[in-house]
């Protein structure tokens, strides 16, 4: 164990199993984490319910996911040590997830974007040889058939409402796009996971959830998504740019000032 | 923010052993679609509902409270219309 590890008190997983599981889980911790920014902030009370609900969401995916991953390898002494303690190059989530709000036309944008991928992505878990994994997939994929309906009707009806509103779902997609690339990136950490018979592939839809997604922004006052270069990746790595800083310090405040902290 | 796109509906919860749909409270929307995910979200989050309706406020014909009088207190002393001011006589088994 290094020093490092010592103090965090949580060790870097190495199974493909948890691994695997480990991108997951941050990935919805930190979707959840950024979107609990709002609580209290929406434009409309009813939307800062329908917010928070979706963060709920995710942060309760994320610890049926950490708590899972502890039942195969002992990383942590509970969840919230592997959830809140890790120092930012050990999070796997991809970058996309913690990208900033900016404003209401972002937030749904990258709920539609990510929900629609997630429904994807834990769809090709519902066939695995983890049964608890399969049934945590099923019980989150209701959920995410909710997130997408929400967010769906919302980019609609911004894209295809005021000039100014239109506007800025434009400017969140210019923003957004260059970054869902790597959500469906087929690296190491998937084709093990593959390989262990823990999910399919569900990177082989990619070019079908690009089509929807597309056709979605036509009906959304006729959005194109910006001409890219190349998609920024490296989360999955542990590579993140300065926003997973930014959103760590603020989530990992209360358990680095006083480790063990309960409710 | 504007509120000249928002409505106001009302929202009516069937709950989950059955019975009649009943009034929960209200929400501000803009449309059918947006009322009911805000509705789902406000009085559904701890398992109350198997089935919403809405309403747009508007669209509700109310009676006028300052017709009240008229309306309702007529039948305030008419007690022979509730079942209690029968007795029942000695010869019936089941009621």
């Amino acid at each position: 164990m290094s020093v490092a590890e010592k103090y965090i008190g949580a060790k870097t997983p190495s199974k493909p199993e948890t691994i695997y599981m480990l991108r997951l889980a941050d990935n919805t911790l930190i979707l959840g984490q950024r979107l609990s920014e709002m609580c209290g902030h929406a434009p409309e009370m009813e939307l800062d319910i329908a917010l928070t609900n979706i963060s709920l969401d995710l942060i309760g995916q994320a610890k049926l996911l950490f708590e899972h991953i502890l039942t195969l390898e002992d990383l942590a002494p509970n969840a919230d040590v592997l959830a809140m303690t890790r120092p930012l190059e050990q999070y796997t989530n991809c970058l996309f997830v913690a990208q900033p709000n900016v404003d209401f036309a972002h937030i749904m944008l990258k709920q539609y974007l990510f929900s629609t991928m997630q429904k994807l992505q834990y769809e090709a878990l519902l066939e695995s040889r983890d049964e608890t994994l399969a049934a945590i997939a099923e019980k989150s994929l209701k959920e995410i058939a909710y997130h997408i309906r929400f967010a769906k009707t919302w980019l609609l009806r911004l894209g295809d409402g005021t000039e100014e509103s239109r506007t800025r779902m434009a400017d969140a997609l210019d923003c957004l796009w260059r970054f869902t690339g790597e959500m469906f990136v087929r690296d190491a950490g998937l084709a093990d996971a593959v390989n262990a018979g823990l999910s399919t592939d569900f990177t082989q839809h990619y070019d079908g959830w690009t089509l929807e997604v597309e056709s979605v922004f036509t009906e959304a006052g006729g959005l194109t998504p910006p001409e890219t270069a190349r998609m920024i990746m490296g989360g999955h790595q542990g590579q993140h740019d300065d926003n997973l800083g930014h959103i760590l310090a603020d989530m990992q405040f209360m358990q680095r000032s006083y480790p063990g902290l309960k409710w | 923010m504007s509120n000249n796109n928002w409505h106001l509906y009302e929202v009516f919860i069937r709950s989950k052993n059955g019975l009649a749909h009943k009034h929960a409270g209200s929400v501000h929307a803009q449309d059918a679609e947006t009322a009911i995910l805000s509705a789902r979200d406000l009085y559904t989050r701890r398992g109350e509902a198997s089935s919403l309706w809405i309403i747009k406020s508007s669209d509700i014909i109310a009676s006028d409270p300052g017709e009240a009088g008229e309306l309702y207190d007529p039948s305030d002393d008419k007690i022979y219309r509730h079942s209690t001011f029968y007795t029942v006589p000695d010869g019936v088994k089941n009621m």
